[in-house]
């Protein structure tokens, strides 16, 4: 017979804390719907998605059931869209971006991501079709994301390409302007992108992937909150160690998950990716945790080794329960998604400066942050250059997903509806980074990349 | 296939018959069973065998949370991996 208190401890961590499954998500390749004519490859694209994950949004609700944990979200990454829709005579890739939208609504799945391109180095024909779509494509859809990747440590930073982003996401920003700006939210520029990352909005399905797989993300918080505060006054190596110890089983059951919605729908499992990713309930905040550790607001000294430290302690233990560990798997600070996040900024205790600095210690990057609307596309640029230049030394992955919201000031709060949360306007430096970012080229990359 | 289910919620009498008796009418087996009291609730844990049940488990998991509701307490079914995944290296 199993243990009743640790029965109990499950049931609260679903009941009361939160736990659940972030989500199920299938990668998706589409690098066999190429072709040189643009419609014949949207509907391979549309048949070959639907076909596959047919089953993913029932499947993913019997095992919820079955296993009495919530699972929130079922999505899809599909082959960088820039790869696939390059061989085509096409001048325009927002028709692809509908199809995908179109597939994503036939089959239930909330988000699907992937209209993407990889221009770390330069470049092709493709990729410079698919970021000049990239306006268009998100104002015209609901579930499309978005994402480029402009750095690695290997290859350094394309600073044209940052340049060209920054522009990307201010036309973004303007064309969705009625909404607060919200196409932004589903747009990432990455340094360091891996192919499997189950979150949004920066998911994709790499190259190097099979035909399909199964990755998913677990959240957990509110365990990890609840876990802290029966430690007040304890000691950093005891708060260490607890953080690890409720990591691995918030990991077990994404393990448990993934592998049972591999088997069900005879996809193979890819990874379980180990972040703790925040929603906006109550108790389900990383801002939280890292007030419990001792911190008076989230934001102010201490910050930065905190998340230091939740985000190794979550990996230590999230290792041990998973068979394959991806994605991202860190901590996620995504203001918009956090309430303590939220909170903070508008106690005035977290600036974008200490996000920056706690993104080289934790996974994900500046995620979810709101700026003015007259926010210039140079300083978004330079924004985007600091965040490659960290992941890009620190051989790790960063990311912006930036909104500059239209007609918003500091002070208002930018309101993206559904899953997208909402975002009080954080400030930005006011002095110019145009000169800077208009040099464009490459910064090349530091020494470290070189390790054979 | 074994599960769990647990019985949260203020103590009165028939509980445990009323619980009891959906799963024999529907030939799940009690394997084992366990009390405790959490805060001012009653908790009971069972560990059942679904093995000759002919029911699906959603359509299990609706009558026992249809009983719950009936009797005033929280029932929730859970297969047991759940529990062995989380707490057991």
């Amino acid at each position: 017979m199993i243990d009743t208190s640790e029965i109990i401890e499950t049931i609260r961590m679903i009941e009361s804390e939160n736990l659940d499954i972030r989500t199920i998500t299938m990668g998706i390749s589409l690098r066999d719907c190429a072709g040189p004519e643009g419609g014949a490859a949207r509907k391979k694209i549309y048949d070959k998605i639907t076909s596959h994950a047919e089953n993913l949004v029932s499947v993913g609700n019997e095992i919820a059931l079955e296993f009495g944990i919530p699972i929130v979200n079922k999505r899809i990454s599909v082959t960088p869209i820039a790869i696939v829709a390059e061989s085509s005579h096409e001048e325009d890739y927002a028709p692809f971006a509908r199809t995908l939208d179109e597939a994503a609504r036939a089959v239930g799945v909330n988000f699907i991501g992937g209209f993407s391109s990889l221009v770390h180095k330069g470049y092709t024909r493709g990729d410079r079709i698919l970021i000049a779509s990239i306006p268009e494509a998100l104002a015209a859809t609901e579930r499309v994301c978005s994402s480029v990747n402009v750095a690695t440590t290997k290859t350094g930073i394309n600073m044209d390409a940052v340049r060209h982003m920054g522009e990307v996401i201010r036309e973004t920003a303007q064309l969705t302007k009625d909404r607060d700006s919200v196409g932004c939210a589903r747009l990432v520029v990455f340094a360091n992108a891996v192919e499997d990352n189950p979150f949004m909005a920066g998911a994709f399905h790499g190259l190097g992937e099979p035909e399909c797989s199964i990755n998913v993300g677990i959240s957990g918080p509110g365990v990890v909150l609840s876990a802290l505060k029966k430690l007040k006054g304890a000691s950093f190596d005891e708060v260490a160690e607890t953080v690890k110890r409720t990591a691995f089983k918030i990991t077990r059951l994404g393990q448990l998950v993934a592998h049972e919605v591999s088997r069900r729908l005879g996809v193979p499992f890819g990874i379980v990716d180990l972040s703790l990713a925040p929603t906006p309930a109550v108790g389900d905040s990383v801002a939280q945790i890292i007030e419990e550790m001792g911190l008076e607001s989230c934001g102010i000294p201490g910050t930065t080794a905190a998340v230091a430290l939740l985000n190794d302690a979550v990996k230590k233990g999230g290792v041990m329960a998973s068979s394959h560990v991806g994605g991202l798997s860190g901590a996620f600070i995504p203001v918009s998604e956090d309430q303590g996040m939220m909170d903070a900024v508008q106690r005035g205790s977290l600036s974008l400066e200490k996000l920056e600095a706690m993104t080289s210690v934790c996974s994900v990057g500046l995620d979810m942050i709101a700026v003015p609307g007259d926010t210039p596309a140079e300083t978004i640029s330079a924004i985007i250059a600091d965040e490659a230049a960290i992941g890009v030394v620190n051989n790790k992955t960063t990311a912006v997903r930036i909104i500059p919201v239209i007609g918003k000031k500091v002070g208002d709060i930018a309101e993206f509806g559904g899953l997208l949360g909402k975002a009080p306007i954080m400030a930005v430096s006011g002095f110019s980074s145009r000169t800077f970012i208009q040099r464009g080229g490459r910064i090349p990359a530091p020494i470290n990349s070189l390790r054979n | 296939m074994k599960a769990i289910v647990t019985v949260i919620g203020k103590d009165r009498v028939g509980i445990i018959a009323k619980v009891s008796g959906v799963l024999a009418e529907n030939r799940v087996n009690i394997m084992d069973i366990s009390q405790t009291i959490l805060q001012d609730y009653f908790a009971m844990i069972m560990l059942v065998d679904l093995t000759e049940m002919k029911l699906s488990f959603s359509d299990l998991s609706e009558k026992l949370v249809e009983q719950g509701n009936t009797i005033g307490v929280q029932i929730k079914i859970q297969r047991e991996e759940v529990f062995k995944a989380m707490h057991q290296i």
